[in-house]
This record gives structure tokens, sequence and C-alpha cells, in this order.
């Protein structure tokens, strides 16, 4: 189970880390996600894993960590509302800026084609 | 009433920024009436501030456990001198940039007032708390306002500043709760007190884990604080902001020099077995490097709220070569050099806003313009701020500096420290007299402009709050170096907080 959970956090953490460097706003905030699901998963493992451990003593054999599930309640509401305001942030960068880069400008020295290779023009 | 002063400074905020968003003073017209509430809350928040530090002069540190939970499961408020003094900074500075908006800045969106209560709320909420997940919850606090006024106003180069200031900081957010999740899970509590605590009996390989995430959470702080190499955000960012929000802005890098105070003083501090001072060997050569780039960016600055932000990275840099020398005395002068170059920075982006109304199209850009409707009011602010940000006598940025380097150890450390520091201020001279020159004396035509553009009343009335604080801070440098002193020596002992916290004092 810890092999499987911490191969979760791993590749989720990559694969966010990996989408955040992108050079276009949707796959960043995407990314951004990710990596909120990453440290979600991660904050709840630091409780230490267990399985049928309810979190209020006296109710089952073995008990689990209250506190890393009341963290992790925390951690999503934040970042949920965080990720709808890089949402918006982005749709209002598109429209104020002309493009959806992160830098508010196409890259130097970029083909054309791969530019429209991700449009739906084509 | 009196036993729930430690929180009162975030329920003044709090409450405050939601009665804004209610009928009486939502709405176009009712700006007048928003203006008066917010001018309000702001002198009731400085007065709580007052009421708290001299509570915590009169009986030493308090804490507050929020909702009765004892220490350490609850979250707990902790005051003590230092989180004491940050929150009276807010206060003025929050009192200051809300005037200073009342010239018209407030009126180009209808929620500046609430939004700049709640990031008072964040920013007094992080200097209080005493749990790192309830810090880490004032920081979205203070994150997501931030985010907010900083697109106020509107506008391409704003927009554009604030993507990158969003995605940066949320994936510091991460790095922050991952930072979190490894210490809980190694230590097994989030109380800053307990913490420092557990940290001396952990064995051998739960220090590595110890270790990562503090390591991971001065990243964190390292990006809230400018610190090189994290620092690429600020420049473009303070400089997009309009004036009022820039100059609350001035204190947000010192949230981040404050946690850096105290989780290493306290947590990974003397008493923490291996790992006492493990990011010494970090944060000296990146607190000289970063003072280095901020002179550079002070020099190659094309405008004068980018040499504003350049001097906020400097003063970043230097309170960290502060925190690196580790020792009571160092940390008392920091203080004090964080309470004028908070204010000082704000004074910057206030007056580059000033002079660039004046301006025309140039704005505040080193280039050669129409003449400044009011050079003698706007040149006599600017040569007095100049003064005050390099350092020179009689204003309190003269002994600023004197009691940073007073404050040097011998030998390596003093010579680095002190030439740093000197360089990088007679630079500075160097750039600020460049810019007033080109400024103020360096135009096209002798007339002034026709068109009625002198400064509000409300713009100078802000100014002048904060840069009266400079001499005064000079008059009375005596007592608030003596007070900055008790308040570096209660954070240094870290014993102090687990008596007053009532901690099992080193059992398991």
């Amino acid at each position: 189970m810890e092999l499987l959970y911490s191969l979760c956090v791993g590749v989720m953490t990559f694969s966010g880390v990996f989408l955040c460097l992108r050079g276009r706003t949707f796959p960043v905030v995407m990314g951004l996600m990710m990596l909120g699901y990453a440290v979600n998963l991660f904050l709840f493992s630091t409780g230490r894993l267990s399985l049928d451990g309810a979190a209020i003593l006296g109710k089952s054999e073995t008990y689990a960590d209250p506190l890393p599930q009341a963290l992790v309640l925390t951690a999503i509401v934040i970042g949920f509302a965080m990720t709808a305001f890089a949402v918006i942030l982005s749709m209002r960068a598109r429209a104020d800026l002309g493009n959806d880069f992160v830098d508010g400008k196409e890259p130097p020295g970029r083909p054309k084609q791969s530019v429209s290779r991700w449009s739906s023009k084509q | 009433m009196m036993d729930h002063l430690p929180i009162l400074p975030i329920l003044v905020s709090l409450i405050g920024g939601l009665l804004l968003l209610l009928p009486p003073f939502a709405g176009i017209e009712r700006y007048v009436n928003r203006r008066v509430a917010a001018l309000f809350l702001c002198l009731l928040q400085i007065a709580v501030a007052i009421a708290l530090m001299a509570k915590v002069i009169d009986a030493g540190p308090i804490m507050y456990a929020v909702g009765n939970w004892q220490a350490p499961f609850g979250i707990i408020l902790y005051a003590d001198s230092l989180a004491a003094l940050l929150v009276l900074l807010t206060g003025f500075l929050g009192l200051a940039s809300t005037l200073y908006s009342f010239a018209g800045t407030d009126r180009e969106g209808h929620y500046f007032h609430p939004i700049m209560q709640f990031q008072l709320m964040g920013i007094t909420g992080a200097f209080l708390t005493h749990d790192l997940f309830n810090l880490f919850v004032f920081f979205e606090v203070l994150l997501i306002a931030s985010y907010v006024l900083l697109v106020h106003g509107g506008g391409k180069q704003r927009t554009q500043a604030n993507v990158h200031y969003v995605i940066l900081n949320l994936v510091g957010s991460a790095i922050f709760l991952i930072a979190l999740g490894t210490l809980y899970g190694t230590t097994g509590t989030l109380n800053i007190a307990d913490m420092s605590l557990k940290m001396s009996t952990l064995s051998e390989g739960e220090q590595v884990l110890a270790k990562v995430g503090g390591m991971m959470l001065l990243v964190v702080f390292g990006l809230k604080a400018a610190m090189l190499p994290l620092h690429f955000w600020l420049p473009n960012t303070y400089s997009a902001a309009s004036a009022p929000v820039a100059a609350l802005f001035a204190i947000m890098t010192k949230v981040g020099i404050y946690s850096i105070f105290r989780v290493f003083t306290v947590i990974f501090g003397e008493g923490a077995g291996a790992l006492s001072n493990m990011v010494l060997p970090w944060v000296w050569p990146l607190a000289i490097l970063t003072v280095i780039v901020g002179t550079i960016g002070v020099l190659a600055s094309p405008n004068l709220r980018n040499i504003a932000a350049n001097t906020v990275l400097i003063s970043v840099g230097t309170l960290l070569m502060a925190f690196s020398i580790r020792s009571p005395e160092a940390s008392g002068a920091a203080f004090y050099y964080a309470l004028h170059s908070t204010l000082i920075s704000a004074v910057l982006f206030m007056l580059a806003d000033m002079i660039g109304q004046q301006r025309g199209k140039a704005f505040d850009r080193f280039v050669i313009a129409k003449k400044v409707t009011q050079p003698t009011l706007l040149g006599a602010l600017f040569f007095v701020a100049a003064m005050v940000v390099v350092g020179l006598p009689p204003f309190s940025g003269f002994i600023g500096k004197v009691v940073v380097l007073q404050s040097a150890a011998t030998g390596l450390d003093k010579a680095l420290l002190w030439s740093t520091v000197l360089i990088s201020t007679l630079l500075t001279i160097i750039a600020l007299a460049r810019a007033g020159t080109t400024l103020f004396w360096r135009h096209a035509g002798e007339s002034a402009n026709s068109e009625d553009e002198s400064a509000s009343v409300w713009q100078v009335v802000g100014v002048v709050l904060l840069l009266m604080a400079s001499p005064i801070m000079a008059i009375f440098a005596g007592p608030i170096t003596e007070y900055t002193a008790i308040a570096a020596l209660q954070l240094h002992d870290i014993r102090l907080p687990v008596s007053v916290l009532q901690l099992q004092g080193g059992q398991q």
C-alpha cells in the first residue's frame, strides 16, 4: 500500500511540475491543480497510513490521526479557491494581452506551425 | 475583554472588512461612507495594537488559545514584543496607505477598502500566530488579498505581473504544505514551541526528514522575502502595483523575514541538537548576493518605481545578513532596521506615483519630460526620502545602518558585512542623485502644465505621515532600540514560549 501510495504522489507531483513549466496558462493551471492534489495526498499520509482506523478514540481497535485529515480539508478548500482565482485570472490575461502565454507574448523564434498545432482552427 | 487582546487585531480587520461589503458601505456612490469607515478601522487597529504592545511591555509575552484548546493541540496566538511591534507597524502602514488611496485610487474599483482590510488581517495574523499550519492559512489570506489588490485598477502591465505572481505563489504554497507535512510526520506537532522541544529528541533518520522540511520552509519564506535567487518576481510586481498597494506590499517581504527569524531561531536555532543553525551556510552568502543584486538593480533602474522596488531587495539582504550573525544584538538591530526600511520603501513608492502624475506620459521614467507642477513640494519630499533611504544623518536610516553594522561579529563576517552595506549605500546615493536630477531639473520647457495636476491633499498627508516617522524614530532611537533589544532577547530565549504556553518541558 505504501509503495502504491508514494508512487501516486510522486507521479502526480512530477506531472504537476512538468505542466507548471509549460508556456501557456491552461497547462500551468492544470499543473497547479495536479500539484495541489499531490500535496493533499501527501499531507494525508503524514498521519501514517492505516486501514479500518476511525479518527475517534474507542470506536475501533486502531485509530487514525485526525489532524492530517483536518489539515487536508483546509488545504483542499484553500486550493479550490486559488484554482478558481487562477482560472479567472488567466482568462482575464487572455483578454487583456491577446494571447494565452504566461509571459504575455509569444516566445521569439518559435515556428508558427507549432503554435497553430494547438489551436482549434486547423 | 482584555483577555482577548491578542486576537483583537485580527478580528478588527476581519469584521471590519466584512462590514465594508454590506449595504451602508457597498455601491458606487457610497464611497464616502466607505472611506470614513476604512479610516475608522485603521485608527481602531492602531489603538488595539498600542494596547497590545502596552500589555506585552507590562506583563511579558502573552498567549491566546483560540477556542480555549490548550497547547500543543489547539491553535495558539502568541504575542511577544516582536509580534506586537510588527502589528503596530502594519496598522500604521495601513493607515498611511488608506489615506493615500483617498486621492482616487480607491475609486478605481468598489472593493479596494474591504480587500485592504483582509490584507491587513492576513499580515497581522501571520505575525501573531504560533502554529505553523495557521501561519500557512494566514499566508494564503494575505496572498489572495494581494492578488486582488495587485490587479486593482486594471491594465495590461498589472495583469501580466499578476499572472507570474499568482503562479509563483501557488507553487510556493504547495512547497509550504509539503514542508509542513514532512515536519508534522517527523515531530507529530505543528506548534512552534512544541516543535522546538521535539527537535532535539529526534533519531538520526528523522533528523534528515526534519532537515528536508526545514530547508523547504526556507525556500518558501525566501520566496516571500524575495531572497536571491527567488527575488525575480519582486521588481516587476511592485512597480506594476498602484502606489498605495505597493506601499502596503513593502511589509509583505517583512512577513517572510519575520517567519525566517521566528522559525529558524525557535525551531532550528540553538536548541535543535544536530540541526542547530542548519540554514546559516545558505542564508549568509545569499544575503550578501541579494544586497549586491539589489544595488545593481538600483543603478540599472529605468524609473523611480523600479528603484524603490530594488531598495526593498537591499533591505531584505541587509536584514538577512543581520539574521545570519545569530546574536540577540544583531536581531535587535535588524528589527529597528526593518521598521525603518518598511516605512521608507512605502514612501518611495508613493512619491514615485506623485511625481509621475505631474510628468505626463513619461510618468516616472528617467527621460526628459515636462516640468513637474509642484517642484518645491515634491523636490523637498524626494530629497528627505532619499536621505532617509540611503542612511544619511540625522534620519532613522543612519541609525538603522549603524546599529546593524555595530552588531557584526569580528573577523571575516564583519569585513564582508561592512563592505557590502557601505558600498551598496554609496551606489544608492549615486543612483538617487541621478534620479532626482533627471526628474526635477532636466525638463523640456520652463512652463509648468496649465492643467490642474497638483498632488492631492490626501497623498501629501499619507507621505508626510510616513516620512515624519523617520525623524521621530531617530529622536527616540534610545527607547526604540531598547525595545527591539528586549524583543530580540525574547525571540532568542527559546524556553520562554514553552513556559508561556505551559508545555511539558522537554518530555516526550
